[in-house]
């Protein structure tokens, strides 16, 4: 499928209005609007059970939305059943059909549309993912890595308007999952259908995907690009769950100005007004974020050298971690709690060992604001899960 | 979820909608389906085993003769002389499938297990060498019991010259110098027959357990036996309740077994309620009979599984 | 390595770690080489022990279809003959009733398989009222003893007026057979992903496609294995025959009849040929299994 670029002609997107699904007194999505521009890699990131494979089985037609409208391309197939939508999909586990062989797999679609020589296309097919010498083995024999590419081809070979993925690499180990991260990339640009692909894994997400949605408790918290997201983060729940964050409750001393003054114990910290997502004024409480890879440590008997206007935060170092790349420290700070900085491996200072005191500091334009009013730790133990 | 209060972000956002649309509900045929895959067939059941059920409980209240038809008429007293005349052929019955029973847990243990866990490249050929005596029909081979058991034969032969049968006589299990004819030569058939029936569930669960518990078991300095004791034979119990049932159920109602290989002294109440319905064809008595053997059986079963915790056979 | 720490119970046990401080594990009875040889294949003796009981009585049938018995009764050997075997069907009305009884075996497997399986796709697929019950139903026909099933529909038979015969012996194997035909299929039909015949459905299958080309090749090992037990189970049956067949004499009937009488030597030639088609019948199965898996 191609984008086109008539305006009337909205090409494979796909649109969903207030769809939602309850099963009985469990609601899985809340009533959702989201829409997926033709040609995209747009993947809906979150947790298990919260509602992705839901909203994925909705768009296939394997689930009956209970609420709301599905389009595709312009066409409202809601009530169509699956077999009668331009939708094909990658199955969790691939369900790859254990009484067919590889080559009556991938042209099962085909021939359930009436095509009669199915013979060059299938061939094409499994040589496009390096599956041609199998043709005749059954699913059963395949490594994992293969299975999933049968899958792929048995979903891309009838081209479907939108390619659904669903967990495709859940099943395969660490060193797999990479390389075929690579490939379905490459694949989706060569083809250029729409994908949509559901995980749990943050970085799966952000390595292949254009636009990010990510779920929580059935409903879309945030949706952006991989990075908007990362610098960005709108919620808790996405500040924690995609990477880390360190998140400081603090009081609003001063606002109206560019930057919003912020008291944090007992410490001053900048934060820009326009990356702060809550209506900030003077006495009111934000929590104020920064990543730990943006903050630098400074021993305190360097404290002078810290740039003028950077925020810092005094503290003593309570653990130290090496891990190669870099070394993670937890900072204690008095009044604040607990502080991630993960410093790279450059020039180590042999002083910051335990005990240790330190300066933590950081650009203020690297903070960001969020409303006070939630769970400061929510999806925080669901993200380092999901890694 | 918080986003209401949060400032329109950049790029396309999620709006959550307020009010819900019309709930869209399955047709009325879809969830039709299953019941009209289950229509012919429980119609089946009800109309061939549920109703002649109750109607045997009716024809058990009923009195009259076959030349002047029989009606309801509450006589409860049929039970009762049924109980009071034929309850040594009810406790035989149970004490015959019992007895049974356990000897078929004895040898089928062993055999089940050495299928499961011993037998390596050999599983197929001992599998198929316990199923195939089906394919002979079972009355040719409880026959064959009467060739093996005769009195002059090797095994009765055997047996005199090593004064078991005189041990055995005492007991009152065997009569005389003889086995055919007595309790003993009727369990023996009842066990055969029965056997494979504890063979083969003994085996599916045996089967399943992970080899790897055993060795776990032996790294934790427990002894073969402990092992069996401990591990393999608590694992086993699904296999062992269903074998226990399928053998004791059907040895319980048997009257094959007593008829051709005991005397009048080994009639099992199968026995009696066969006589008395297709020879005597007093049919309150025979209605009454089963139905006391059905409510027995399905007290004891229910006794059993609950006892045994596993109710998850169905 | 604990062993060291924990209290010796099995010599063998502490004598194994070389650095255990050995509070000189006491020297064993060392049995004789034979004995210890039968203490490790005990379990081995009793299952090939309880195997030769269980054959026992087939090599027995066998060997008697040799036979050529004096008297009537064919349970004492005589002297060699192989004149059962060529001529099976001397025996008056042996063969009929053989050919009755595979003919009812055969639609009793039939109706049987067809049920059951509608009911166990209902059960395994489908969530619904009274479910429980359903299951109830199918079980209690597996935990009743024959004889009660066997009187009580007879009796149904006798009220209603029908004619015992064919159709009333074929309407009783059905019944007996359902359950298991439901048991087999429901535990295959579970046992299978549903996401299969979710991905033929995304793969523009129609819903009796996928029925005709997913759910059911993959569900036919259990359907097929709920047959052969139908067919075995209905082929063989005795006592619910005897009580609903009327004058109509099955093969097991016929073999009862001849308990009576005096039974032929042909009854041992045709339960040996069954015993031998149906070994050759697996092997046969084994070796084109054994061949497709090379291939």
């Amino acid at each position: 499928m191609t984008q086109t670029e008539t305006p009337e002609s909205s090409g494979g997107d796909v649109r969903l209005r207030g769809i939602s699904k309850t099963y009985g007194s469990f609601t899985a999505v809340h009533p959702l609007d989201l829409t997926i521009p033709a040609g995209s890699f747009f993947a809906l990131l979150g947790a298990s059970g919260c509602g992705k494979t839901t909203t994925l089985r909705m768009i296939a037609g394997l689930e009956e939305p209970t609420t709301g409208t599905v389009e595709l391309a312009g066409r409202d197939v809601t009530a169509l059943p699956p077999y009668k939508r331009q939708v094909n999909t990658v199955f969790q586990n691939y369900a790859l059909f254990p009484h067919l062989d590889i080559f009556e797999n991938v042209a099962f679609g085909l021939r359930r549309r009436g095509i009669k020589s199915v013979a060059p296309q299938v061939e094409e097919m499994l040589d496009l993912v390096e599956l041609g010498p199998m043709a005749r083995r059954k699913p059963q024999q395949l490594s994992g890595g293969q299975q999933q590419r049968v899958a792929v081809a048995r979903a891309l070979i009838n081209h479907p308007e939108v390619l659904l993925l669903d967990e495709p690499l859940g099943a395969l180990d660490l060193k797999l999952r990479r390389q075929m991260q690579l490939e379905l990339k490459r694949i989706q640009t060569e083809v250029g259908i729409t994908f949509v692909h559901v995980t749990h894994d943050q970085e799966e997400a952000m390595t292949m995907a254009d636009t990010v949605a990510v779920m929580n408790g059935g409903r879309v918290e945030q949706l952006g690009a991989p990075a908007e997201l990362y610098e960005n983060p709108a919620t808790t729940f996405v500040a924690n769950f995609l990477g880390t964050s360190n998140l400081i409750a603090a009081e609003v001393t001063e606002a109206g100005g560019e930057d919003l003054l912020l008291a944090a114990g007992g410490a001053t910290l900048r934060l820009p007004a326009r990356r702060c997502r809550t209506a900030a004024r003077a006495g009111g409480q934000v929590l104020a974020g920064v990543r730990p890879e943006k903050v630098a440590l400074a021993h305190a008997d360097d404290a002078g050298e810290v740039p003028a206007g950077h925020n810092r935060l005094t503290g003593r170092v309570k653990d130290a971690s090496f891990i190669g790349v870099s070394t993670q420290y937890v900072i204690d700070v008095p009044g604040v709690g607990e502080l991630s900085v993960y410093e790279q491996n450059i020039g180590r200072d042999g002083r910051l060992v335990p005990g240790a005191e330190t300066v933590a500091h950081w650009k203020p334009e690297h903070t960001f604001g969020l409303d006070a009013g939630q769970d400061i730790s929510a999806g925080a133990d669901l993200g380092e899960e999901a890694a | 979820m918080t986003a209401t209060a949060t400032p329109a972000p950049p790029g396309p956002q999620p709006r959550t909608e307020p009010a819900a649309p019309p709930l869209r509900k399955t047709p009325a045929r879809k969830r039709l389906i299953p019941y009209w895959l289950l229509l012919p067939g429980i119609l089946w059941l009800v109309v061939f085993f549920a109703a002649p059920l109750v109607y045997q409980a009716s024809t058990s209240l009923q009195t009259g003769s076959l030349e002047d038809g029989f009606k309801v008429t509450w006589h409860l007293a049929t039970y009762w002389d049924a109980l009071a005349e034929y309850w040594p052929q009810f406790v035989r019955s149970v004490a015959y499938a019992a007895v049974a029973t356990v000897l078929c847990l004895l040898l089928g243990y062993p055999l089940a297990y050495l299928i499961a866990l011993k037998a390596g490249r050999w599983r197929n050929v001992l599998m198929i060498l316990v199923i195939a005596p089906f394919f002979t029909s079972f009355l040719i081979r409880t026959l064959a019991w009467k060739t093996i058991l005769a009195d002059g034969g090797p095994v009765v032969g055997a047996l005199n010259a090593l004064h078991v049968l005189d041990v055995t006589s005492a007991l009152g299990i065997t009569e005389g110098h003889r086995v055919l004819a007595t309790p003993l030569a009727v369990v023996c058939g009842l066990t055969y027959n029965f056997l494979p029936f504890m063979v083969l569930p003994l085996y599916t669960s045996l089967e399943r357990i992970d080899p790897r518990l055993h060795e776990a078991a032996g790294d934790l300095y427990a002894r073969p036996v402990t092992t069996f004791r401990r591990v393999t034979f608590p694992l086993s119990m699904p296999g062992v309740v269903a074998g226990t049932l399928l053998t004791f159920i059907p040895a319980a109602g048997d009257y094959i077994n007593a008829e051709l290989l005991g005397s009048t002294d080994q009639k099992m109440i199968g026995n009696v309620i066969q006589s008395q319905f297709l020879r005597v064809l007093d049919y309150p008595t025979a209605a009454a009979l089963s139905f006391i053997l059905m409510a027995a059986i399905l007290a004891m079963v229910t006794l059993y599984i609950r006892k045994s915790g596993t109710e998850d056979l169905v | 390595m604990a062993a060291t720490d924990t209290p010796a119970k099995d010599p063998a046990a502490a004598a194994a770690p070389a650095a255990a401080p050995a509070p000189a594990p006491a020297p064993r009875r060392t049995p004789g080489k034979g004995l210890r040889w039968l203490r490790r294949n005990l379990v081995t003796l009793a299952g090939l022990a309880t195997l030769a009981y269980l054959i026992l009585p087939n090599a027995v049938v066998m060997v008697f279809s040799f036979n050529k018995p004096n008297g009537r009764f064919n349970y004492q050997w005589t002297r060699f003959s192989t004149d059962a075997w060529t001529d099976p069907c001397g025996v008056a009305d042996m063969c009929g009733s053989l050919a009755l009884s595979l003919e009812i075996a055969v639609w009793a497997t039939v109706g049987a398989t067809a049920l059951g399986t509608m009911i166990a796709f209902a059960l395994a697929r489908y969530r619904f009222r009274a479910r429980a019950s359903v299951n109830t139903l199918i079980f209690l026909p597996m935990a009743m003893p024959e004889v009660v099933m066997a009187a009580s529909l007879a009796t149904l038979f006798l009220n209603m007026g029908i004619q015992f015969g064919f159709w009333t012996i074929l309407i009783a194997h059905i019944m007996f057979c359902l359950s298991f035909v439901v048991t087999a299929v429901k535990a295959r039909v579970m046992s299978m992903d549903p996401r299969l015949e979710q991905a033929a459905q995304d793969l523009y299958a129609t819903p009796v496609q996928t029925f005709l080309r997913i759910t059911l090749p993959i569900a036919a090992p259990g359907i097929a294995a709920g047959a052969l037990l139908s067919f075995a189970l209905s082929f063989d049956d005795f006592i619910i025959t005897n009580f609903n067949a009327g004058s109509t004499v099955t093969f097991p009937m016929f073999v009862w009849g001849s308990a009576q009488r005096g039974t032929p030597v042909q009854i041992n030639v045709i339960g040996t040929a069954m015993f031998l088609v149906a070994v050759l019948c697996v092997l046969v199965g084994q070796l084109a299994g054994k061949r497709r898996k090379r291939s």
